[in-house]
């Protein structure tokens, strides 16, 4: 398991998880806020890995 | 003002269900009756603690005269008995060529640390304040 994709996909959701189970009480919005969470991790990821593509190593 | 034997008693309490919190992800919430939470935790955390060790991640030492790795090995130490089952069999000691090392490090260090926050949360609900 050497994706980068595959490991922050990974990394995301249980950091999502954990957080939205402290955070709320009900599973529904347990999943909303972990969803939005998730969804925020991976997209900042992307983001961020677009912004830096344009810089050399 | 000295505080009453009520007081310390609930005082003791707390400290133990924050040591059994600490020392297995998900106790402290089982305890308190929150078992779907606790469960959670149980699974979860561990499981996050695992896969940075099969990621070839590194339980850093103790060594404060540089505090980052000091930290790190703070962090790594919040996970609670996971660490020291993975020092008595030999993991942890990170392979820092692998191409997963840092992915390892992080999922370790961040596991101790989500799980230090499932104890001030187990203590939050123990003070019913949630």
């Amino acid at each position: 398991m050497q994706s980068h994709i595959v490991l922050l996909t990974l990394f995301a959701f249980f950091v999502s998880l954990v957080f939205a189970v402290i955070a709320k009480d009900d599973w529904h919005e347990q999943l909303r806020f972990g969803g939005m969470m998730f969804g925020g991790f991976l997209l900042s990821a992307v983001v961020l890995g677009w912004l830096m593509y344009p810089f050399p190593l | 003002m000295r505080a009453t034997a009520a007081e310390e008693t609930q005082s003791g309490w707390l400290v133990l269900l924050c040591l059994a919190a600490w020392a297995v992800p998900g106790a402290g919430h089982l305890w308190l009756g929150r078992r779907s939470k606790g469960l959670i935790f149980l699974v979860a955390l561990p499981l996050m603690f695992a896969i940075g060790l099969a990621l070839k991640g590194r339980l850093f030492p103790f060594d404060m005269s540089e505090w980052l790795v000091g930290l790190a090995a703070l962090a790594d130490l919040g996970i609670g008995v996971p660490y020291f089952i993975a020092g008595a069999l030999g993991y942890g000691g990170g392979e820092v060529r692998a191409v997963t090392y840092e992915y390892g490090n992080a999922f370790l260090i961040v596991a101790g640390l989500l799980n230090l926050l499932v104890v001030i949360d187990a203590y939050d609900v123990a003070l019913g304040r949630k």
